[in-house]
């Protein structure tokens, strides 16, 4: 396939970026969009030119690092799937391709596609955590029953991997079903709902401190969210914020 | 509770909560208005006790000024708020693809209900606060008759009034399709994505806008 990338190229986070235009050939329908990018650059580097910089790790979609905004859509076009997971199969030969950094006020970027998610951490450090004192006498976590419906919320809420897709394609940047899955995977086990009325508000605190926006319930982030994290979850930290006030 | 108020999540529940209080003084408004398509007495009967009963008039009246403009207020104030988060805008952003216009246009529908609103004031309710506080016309007679339909009548006899009030009424259709439910999220309910609430959203956010352009036309055809 022959395609013409448009790509936001920013030397570092004080200057100013702008869309550059780049052709490729030769790409397979059976790469993957990263791989499409390496071609990019194994050509641009043996121009002397600086390759494109973006983040990645994994490719098999579990780290949550890679983050491009293609074609006007987090994670490009498909749906349920990661950058890495993205195959060159989703375009057609000739096609214009948009690819651009996740953008956020609280995600700034440090070049051309790489962005600081640093913000998603401080809200991790906040509150997302279980201090367990177990002093030595460490119980068991079997031993505890939890219900089904519970545990298997629980577990989809966890399968969140922080890439942030969510406030990129959030009309007001908000983080609003990071934080939700977050708060929600513990407050629904036992273990987590110690802390649970604290954590929400530190959490949250944070979250507004970080400059995230607030939900307009669009539901974007639902739809691009690559492990499909429920929109129930931000319900239920809304729910988890009024509890902790009230009660 | 300094906290709460402080907070994104607050300034979403209290912006839900004026939205429902809205709902409910809407569908009120719509019940009180259909009757002047049947019966002209009915409707003077009723809007003489709504402008004089005193529960009414210092009570209910100064809570729904007061969340209407608290709603438009936090509108604007969550739109200011959320534009700061999102000041970087992407080159090419496909919207469309993952949620509705509506839901992404709250802000313009709302300024399209707002002008509305100005009308309608300057419409009705100037004049009823003018006639009642300042002149001290509690009696709601002109002539000797309720002036209520008459006055009703006088303002939808006017076209382009009709229009405006018309297409006011598909933005607040508009804002409704994705408020009604959205409403429900904010309050940390998940019934708003359930089929029942959906179809509940859709009855109402048409068809209360809709009745209400029915009413403005029946009384432009009908003078
Ligand atoms: C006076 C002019 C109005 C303006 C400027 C306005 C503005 C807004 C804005 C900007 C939002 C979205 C807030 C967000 O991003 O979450 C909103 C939500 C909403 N509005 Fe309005 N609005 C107006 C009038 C009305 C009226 C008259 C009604 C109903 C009768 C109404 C019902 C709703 C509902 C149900 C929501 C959803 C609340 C939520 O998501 O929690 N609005 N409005
Ligand atoms: S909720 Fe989904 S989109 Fe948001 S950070 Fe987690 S995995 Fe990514
Ligand atoms: S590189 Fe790890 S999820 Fe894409």
């Amino acid at each position: 396939m022959k395609l013409k990338l448009k790509i936001w190229r920013q030397k570092n986070s004080t200057s100013k970026g702008s869309i550059v235009n780049y052709n490729v050939d030769n790409i397979s329908p059976d790469m993957s969009f990263l791989e499409m990018l390496d071609v990019l650059n194994s050509t641009l580097i043996k121009n002397d030119e600086s390759p494109v910089s973006f983040d990645h790790d994994c490719r098999e979609g579990i780290c949550g690092s890679c983050s491009l905004y293609i074609n006007g859509q987090a994670h490009g076009p498909d749906r349920a799937i990661t950058t890495c997971q993205l195959h060159m199969r989703k375009f057609k030969d000739g096609d214009t391709i948009y690819i651009e950094p996740f953008r956020a006020t609280s995600f700034p970027v440090i070049k051309d596609l790489v962005v600081d998610r640093s913000a998603f951490d401080r809200i991790q450090h906040a509150g997302g955590y279980i201090s367990v004192n177990t002093s030595g006498n460490t119980q068991d976590a079997n031993s505890i029953p939890i219900n089904k419906t519970d545990a298997d919320s629980a577990f989809d809420a966890a399968t969140c991997i922080g890439c942030g897709a969510c406030v990129a394609t959030c009309k007001n940047s908000s983080a609003m079903l990071f934080v939700g899955a977050k708060v929600s995977q513990y407050a629904l086990l036992p273990q987590g709902k110690v802390e649970a009325a604290d954590r929400v508000v530190k959490m949250i605190d944070q979250m507004d401190l970080e400059g995230f926006g607030n939900c307009s319930n669009t539901g974007a982030c639902e739809v691009e969210c690559p492990k499909g994290i429920s929109l129930d979850n931000i319900a239920r930290m809304n729910r988890e914020l009024m509890k902790s006030k009230v009660l | 509770m300094s906290l709460f108020f402080d907070s994104s999540i607050a300034r979403k529940v209290s912006m839900a909560l004026s939205a429902i209080f809205l709902m409910v003084f809407l569908l009120q408004h719509f019940a009180i208005n259909l009757t002047s398509v049947f019966s002209a007495e009915i409707f003077n009967q009723i809007s003489h006790f709504m402008g004089t009963n005193p529960l009414v008039q210092f009570v209910l009246q100064p809570i729904l000024i007061f969340g209407v403009i608290f709603h438009f207020v936090m509108g604007f104030i969550l739109e200011f708020r959320n534009n700061r988060s999102s000041k970087v805008k992407y080159a090419y952003n496909n919207g469309g693809a993952n949620s509705s216009w509506m839901s992404r246009n709250m802000i313009w529908s709302g300024l399209a209900i707002l002008s509305f609103m100005v009308l309608h004031f300057i419409d009705f309710w100037f004049p009823e606060i003018n006639t009642k506080f300042i002149l001290n016309d509690w009696s709601g007679l002109h002539n000797g008759e309720f002036r209520y339909f008459t006055e009703l009548q006088h303002k939808f006899s006017y076209g382009p009034r009709v229009i405006f009030y018309c297409i006011a009424f598909c933005f607040l259709s508009l804002h409704l399709l994705h408020g009604f439910t959205s409403a429900f999220q904010s309050m940390g309910s998940t019934v708003g994505r359930k089929k029942l609430l959906q179809n509940l959203s859709y009855l109402y956010s048409i068809c209360i806008p809709l009745g209400f352009v029915f009413i403005a036309l029946f009384h432009f055809f009908n003078h």
